[in-house]
């Protein structure tokens, strides 16, 4: 009865197997688990390309201090479960250097298993926020900031904007938010923030299976008239989002964006000028930085650029480079202490930890404006905190202010409360970082 | 010539009522459960083991309680997805909730007691309380299925299919808007906490790969095993008859209500089961979407290509619907290196993937014109033939 099964399988095993991939001993891996088709393909193209551009600049270049690097894509189509499987497909293929899977979904997922496989999981500005307690979670990182952080620099701006903290007494303020992991992540730091400042938090999640019919949700605002919208939305969803604020006539100038919602895909795919809504960064938008020239003269003048030329500069591509900056720069410190070579699991791990970007160094990169200065510690995966905003003039983005730090005093307790109860409920016991 | 009942001579009931009447049958069934429960984990990859069997094994799990209820009692479901859910959420809260036996009877009675733990030979056998947890998950998902397949007795076919579904939406909404499903995850997602079964860890990222397929693949085989016998017996020929005409099945005295309400709290067993390892064994976490209503549809695409009410078509279909994809994508960009040495662009990611869509999409439409009773008929139809070669008439 299970002969035909069998054999199928059988024959799924030979396959498997002539297919892996034979690595050099000296390059050090990159598993990219991109998602560039299904709904969050606008976004998930822009920061793969972003990441394989700065790899590729890095071999035209020599290197990381001579230890060329690979890479290997694989499609998740931000699916769980699928990013699972790729993440399992590629991690035998060579020394890896970090998993990034840029989906708040499958970094869940990947928690235990990098730990257990002893691989670096960076999850740059997303996933579940209580890694940043380094403690609990030694081998996930999650600078430059958390969901957690990036909410309460958002409400620093808005209780500025309304004349300090205690005139939010009253307000109402909106979060439109995709109903899946990623989206949830701010709600019960804005709860709290609702209950210290007085102000009314209305939810409205968006079904990832409805991303772009969210109307009956744009009718509740547009009755409700909240005074401030926060959105956490990633793929279909912002568009969609901005357009239908636009039919309502909702002010832009109050409507802002997390740093998932507010790239130049976002807006432009709206359909509407959209003049005058904010989003978040933690780097500058436009390809300004010097590394941009490199890019050109490098990869695209002869035709080895990875996505189109006028993208350069745009903000997904951008952090896209920045996830390969701090990736490769935790090798290089890393490399300081284990030697140039291609590096184990744990070696990169270390240089993680001990990862301190003065802005000298990002100048030296060339990459001013791309990574904010940053300094992770044994229990502090998350750095500093702080966000920019930036505006969008019809155009393009331009960043208005300057970093605006995060409430740690507030998020950091309940990132340490998020982690002990992770530790108790898997039977981890969070190591010691003092030394 | 080689395979056929003649000559074969049944001197006993229990003879006569096996499952594998033939001795070539049982053989061959011997020689396939030695292979997937020996030689494979001994030689493949540990990819291939939790990337591509396990998740089959699964999936094949789900397939046979789908079949139970739309194979065998011909009653439309669009909701696996969301029991699949419900089985990796009360996992979840089970195993936070009683951690262990003793646990659960300190909580009931008051008082900590030690139960005997020996150590026989590396395992432990009075270790099975998490199996005693997925039973419990297992239970309680057969009682929602059953609150869900009321309607069924009152409508049917396509109607049914469409309440079926409310199912799907409403627990997956009830997932994420409940944070005490989650034991207030600020996310929503709840890690699944490693567990072990006869003192081996079978759940979670730091268990051997082994471990986990082979746990896998006990219940597997127990779930084929029970829904085999189930309908060989009372209950599920009364499925069958309800199945070919609910009219004539309740004239000889079958009740439509105990059967179509045994099959829904059957067949949710199943998936419940099935969901619980896919959140524990396959993605280490509970999260709804790996539940989605996509996972609903390729469970009912697993029975209808593998074929309806046969158990081996169960395994058939999860083995096309799960596998394919991942074999294609693999192949695909395994031909890359050879397109660059020939001087051709190489595929994209994206390329691949569509590829992937579009030889996935032509295969399905291919196997169901080629044989709509679906894969499992393919082997029936070979079985004959062996009958009755080298002479066919």
């Amino acid at each position: 009865m299970r002969r035909v099964i069998t054999s199928g399988v059988l024959a799924a095993a030979v396959m498997a197997a002539t297919v892996g991939v034979t690595h050099a001993a000296e390059e050090q891996y990159f598993p990219l688990l991109v998602y560039r088709t299904g709904p969050y393909a606008a976004n998930g193209a822009q920061l793969a390309n972003g990441q394989i551009d700065y790899l590729k600049l890095i071999n035209a270049k020599g290197g990381v201090n001579g230890v060329m690097v690979k890479w290997e894509e694989c499609e998740t189509e931000y699916k769980t479960d699928l990013g699972v499987e790729c993440y399992e497909r590629l991690k035998g293929n060579g020394k890896v250097a970090a998993i990034s899977p840029f989906s708040t979904g499958i970094t869940y997922a990947l928690l235990e298993k990098v730990a257990a496989d002893q691989n670096v999981l960076f999850s740059m500005g997303y996933g579940r926020t209580s890694a940043a307690d380094g403690r609990v979670f030694p081998w996930v990182f999650n600078f430059p900031a958390t969901y957690w952080s990036q909410a309460t620099s958002i409400m620093k701006y808005v209780a500025e904007q309304e004349g300090g903290a205690d005139k939010l007494n009253g307000k109402k303020i909106a979060l439109v938010h995709l109903d899946h992991p990623y989206g949830k992540e701010p709600i019960p730091t804005l709860q709290k923030l609702a209950v210290d400042d007085g102000f009314e938090l209305l939810l409205y999640p968006v079904p990832p299976t409805s991303m772009t019919d969210q109307k009956s949700i744009w009718l509740d605002i547009r009755r409700s008239k909240p005074d401030w919208i926060l959105m956490w939305g990633w793929g279909a969803m912002n568009p969609t989002a901005i357009k239908e604020a636009s039919l309502i006539r909702y002010p832009m100038d109050h409507f802002i964006g997390n740093w998932w919602a507010a790239a130049e895909v976002d807006v432009r795919g709206s359909g509407v000028p959209a003049e005058g809504y904010i989003g978040a960064n933690f780097h500058e938008v436009g390809a300004k930085a010097p590394i941009f020239a490199e890019i050109k003269s490098e990869l695209y003048a002869k035709g080895q650029g990875t996505g189109p030329e006028a993208e350069l500069g745009e903000v997904l591509y951008n952090r896209g480079i920045a996830n390969s900056a701090f990736t490769v720069e935790a090798m290089v410190t890393a490399m300081k202490k284990y030697g140039n070579k291609a590096l184990s699991g744990e070696e990169i791990r270390w240089g993680f930890e001990n990862l301190d970007i003065t802005q000298a160094r990002i100048d030296e990169l060339g990459l001013t404006g791309i990574i904010p200065p940053t300094k992770v510690t044994c229990a502090n995966h998350e750095g500093s905190p702080a966000i920019k905003l930036q505006r969008w003039d019809g155009k393009s983005w331009t960043v208005f202010t300057d970093w605006i730090p995060a409430m740690t005093d507030l998020v950091r307790p309940l990132i340490e409360a998020d982690a002990a109860q992770y530790a108790k409920e898997n039977g981890i016991e969070p190591r010691s970082c003092e030394s | 010539m080689l395979y056929r009942e003649t000559g074969v001579f049944h001197s006993s009931y229990a003879a006569d009522q096996a499952i594998f009447k033939l001795p070539q049958d049982r053989y061959a069934i011997a020689f396939w459960l030695v292979v997937a429960a020996v030689v494979l984990p001994l030689t493949v990859s540990n990819y291939v083991l939790t990337d591509l069997l396990t998740p089959f094994l699964i999936m094949a799990i789900a397939a046979l309680g789908l079949n139970v209820l739309t194979g065998y009692c011909g009653q439309l479901s669009l909701g696996t997805g969301a029991f699949m859910a419900l089985g990796g959420y009360m996992t979840y809260k089970l195993v936070t909730a009683l951690p262990s036996a003793s646990a659960l009877i300190g909580s009931l009675t008051g008082v900590e007691l030690a139960l005997p733990d020996p150590v026989i030979l590396g395992i432990r056998p009075f270790d099975l309380w998490f199996l005693a947890i997925l039973i419990g998950a297992g239970l309680i998902t057969a009682v929602v299925g059953l609150v869900f397949g009321l309607p069924s007795l009152k409508i049917k076919g396509l109607y049914l299919a469409v309440t079926t579904l409310a199912a799907q939406f409403f627990l997956v909404w009830l997932f994420i808007k409940v944070p005490w499903f989650t034991n207030y995850s600020p996310a929503g997602i709840a890690p699944a906490p490693p567990r072990t079964l006869l003192g081996l860890q079978v759940t979670g990222a730091a268990s051997p790969p082994v471990n986990r397929y082979l746990f896998v693949l006990a219940l597997t085989c127990l779930a084929a095993l029970a829904v085999k016998n189930v309908t060989r017996c009372k209950v599920g020929r009364s499925w069958m008859a309800i199945r070919d005409m609910d009219i004539a099945a309740e004239m000889i005295g079958i009740s439509p209500t105990r059967a179509k309400l045994s099959a829904f709290a059957f067949s949710s067993f199943l998936i419940g089961l099935a969901g619980a390892l896919w959140a524990f064994v396959k993605i280490n976490s509970v999260q709804t979407d790996a539940y989605g209503i996509l996972v609903s549809f390729q469970v009912l695409f697993m029975v209808i290509i593998g074929g309806l009410g046969t158990v081996l078509g169960s395994f058939l279909g999860a083995a096309f619907v799960i596998l394919t994809p991942i074999l294609l994508n693999i192949g695909l960009t395994a031909l890359n290196p050879g397109l660059q040495a020939l001087g051709l662009p190489a595929f994209e990611v994206a390329m691949i993937k569509h590829i992937e869509f579009m030889i996935f999409g032509a295969l399905i439409i291919f196997f169901l014109i080629v044989e709509p009773h679906g894969l499992a008929r393919l082997w029936q139809i070979a079985k004959q033939k062996l009958r009755t070669w080298p002479f066919p008439y």
